[in-house]
């Protein structure tokens, strides 16, 4: 179970220059693909474009192909795509459904959707919100709900439609380091039940911790790609914009101050 | 598959829907199927306009509003809002009526230019009990059900999903916008905007306002769009629902006999058989 992209770029509707340029990606099953980068990098963009929400829904034109196991999926319809890739934005006021009364309902919209038979909406969503350790919230509104619980929930949400692959674009953004570790565990879980998983994130310390390799853009271009400790440990990435983790800021202080390095470790160590 | 692989342990199996959800209302009036709730205000409202004069529709009032209000616990609230949403049209409508009704001549009181009188006076009641009526029967129904009951229900009826969510976010959206207008007066009033004072100053206050509160709401449509597509939204055919109100064969016959009663009423006024 693959996503491939090959050759892929992207130009949102009247643009002048386009967003992506010659992007080659797999995300075989059950692994963890970071994506770092400045703003205005392309990450965000590349989420779209993998998930198939670009252009099916945004518009623009795209180049190269995209293709779910091998198969193409240039004239799959959303829906259907939606079944096999899902996608997280940061922003968890516009991800809600806006018509669920208990976070409950929220979580099941999708998997309802679906038309997945009750008992298996019911147990889907038990589910997902056990694996973000929120099933307390199942009962209360999710548009009281502090952002960062809104974010557990929207991701949560995404759980429950059990993508067999995952985009999240910086799906920690609004949360606390509380969050962002449960965010994370959630990740890893779904990796290890399989799933191929991008995740677009400013925190390159999450990245450290559940991606396997990590992609780093510039301009809408792949600049880096390699295997996560080499990627972030590159004392360059600042260039970047990229600010490194912290295990790699300290070891290229150590460095800086004429301590031999090998005392510290790995990067996720 | 990773696609129906758990995430947890599989003790969560056994769990149904949480409580909260359908769970049924305080009062038998509040328990009616949303659509009953819904045919009885629609009638009410248009019998009372149809039926005319004062008798008709305080009869209805009584009736169709404030003995069902009663017997739900929301006789008060009903009454507050009702009044604060007809108020403004009421009290223009009986004053423009009272004073400036056209052929009016027993005159009842005058004030420098302007005279009421008692055919003014007569009819403006009549236009005012309608509209109590009106806002009586819209509050009823608004205070005894969630909008996402008779949502669910008019699904269940085979309405399609999309204009169910449609008309639900409709709903749902004006408490969603009232609270970022809050939000934005409350930041715009940290950074100095004076929306205290006369009129003018509070009209003026308003402009930093609604333009954020409108152009946020638009420019969150598509990220809202597409967090829908990537849950499916647009899958085609009916979904998959946890719940639904419940509903009898007894409420059925009572929405068929509310609307033929209607309908007699109307053809009744049509036919000059009712005065």
């Amino acid at each position: 179970m693959t996503l491939t992209l090959s050759g892929v770029g992207y130009r949102y509707a009247g643009a002048a220059q386009p967003s992506l340029l010659d992007v080659d990606l797999e995300l075989p099953n059950a692994t963890v693909i970071g994506l770092a980068g400045a703003s205005e990098s392309g990450k965000t963009t590349l989420c779209l474009v993998a998930s198939g929400l670009a252009p099916r829904t945004v518009g623009g034109r795209i180049r190269g192909t995209i293709r779910l196991d091998g198969e193409d999926v240039d004239a799959w319809p959303m829906h259907r795509l939606a079944e096999r890739i899902g996608i997280g934005f940061q922003n968890p006021g516009t991800q809600l459904s806006q018509v669920a009364d208990t976070v409950f309902e929220e979580v099941a919209f999708g998997p309802m959707n679906l038309a997945l038979p009750r008992e298996e909406v019911v147990e889907r969503t038990w589910d997902a919100l056990d694996a973000l350790r929120i099933a307390e919230l199942a009962e209360r509104d999710p548009r009281r709900l502090s952002g960062g619980q809104q974010q557990l929930v929207a991701t949560a949400g995404l759980l429950a439609m059990r993508p067999t692959h995952l985009v999240l674009d910086e799906p920690t953004a609004q949360l606390d380091p509380a969050g962002t570790r449960l965010v994370a565990d959630a990740i890893g879980r779904l990796a290890a039940a399989g799933a191929s998983i991008l995740v677009a994130e400013q925190k390159t310390d999450l990245l450290a911790n559940v991606a396997s390799r990590v992609l780093v853009l510039d301009g809408g271009r792949v600049v880096r790609d390699g295997p996560v400790d080499e990627v972030l440990g590159d004392p360059t990435l600042a260039e970047l914009g990229v600010a490194p983790p912290s295990a790699a800021r300290l070891r290229m202080a150590v460095a800086a101050a004429g301590i031999d390095t090998a005392v510290l470790g790995s990067l996720d160590g | 598959m990773a696609g129906s692989a758990r995430l947890s342990e599989p003790a969560a199996r056994t769990r149904g829907v949480p409580a909260a959800i359908g769970r049924p209302g305080p009062s038998a009036f509040h328990r009616l199927n949303p659509l009953t709730k819904a045919t009885l205000a629609t009638v009410t409202a248009v019998a009372a306009v149809v039926l005319g004069g004062l008798i008709g529709p305080a009869i209805l009032v009584a009736v169709a509003v404030i003995i069902p209000a009663f017997a739900a616990g929301v006789l008060g609230r009903l009454v507050r809002t009702a009044l604060l949403l007809s108020l403004p049209i009421a009290v223009s409508a009986f004053l423009v009526n009272l004073f400036f009704l056209p052929g009016a001549e027993t005159v009842l009181l005058r004030i420098g230019p302007i005279t009421a009188t008692a055919e003014g006076l007569a009819f403006a009641l009549e236009i005012l009990a309608r509209i109590l009526a009106i806002s009586g029967a819209i509050t009823l129904f608004y205070l005894t059900t969630r909008p996402a009951d008779l949502v669910v229900d008019l699904e269940r009826r085979g309405i399609s999903p999309r204009v169910a969510f449609v008309a639900n976010a409709s709903v749902q959206t004006v408490p969603a916008m009232v609270e970022r207008a809050g939000q934005i007066t409350a930041a715009q009033r940290a950074r100095g905007l004076d929306t205290e004072g006369s009129v003018w100053r509070r009209v003026r206050g308003v402009l930093p306002i609604v333009g954020p509160v409108i152009l946020g709401s638009i420019a969150e449509v598509e990220e809202r769009t597409m967090a829908l597509e990537a849950r499916g939204f647009t899958r085609p055919g009916r979904r998959t629902l946890l719940w639904s109100p419940g509903d009898s064969t007894a409420e059925a016959i009572a929405r068929w006999a509310l609307l033929l009663a209607l309908l007699a009423l109307i053809v009744a006024r049509i036919a000059g058989i009712w005065p």
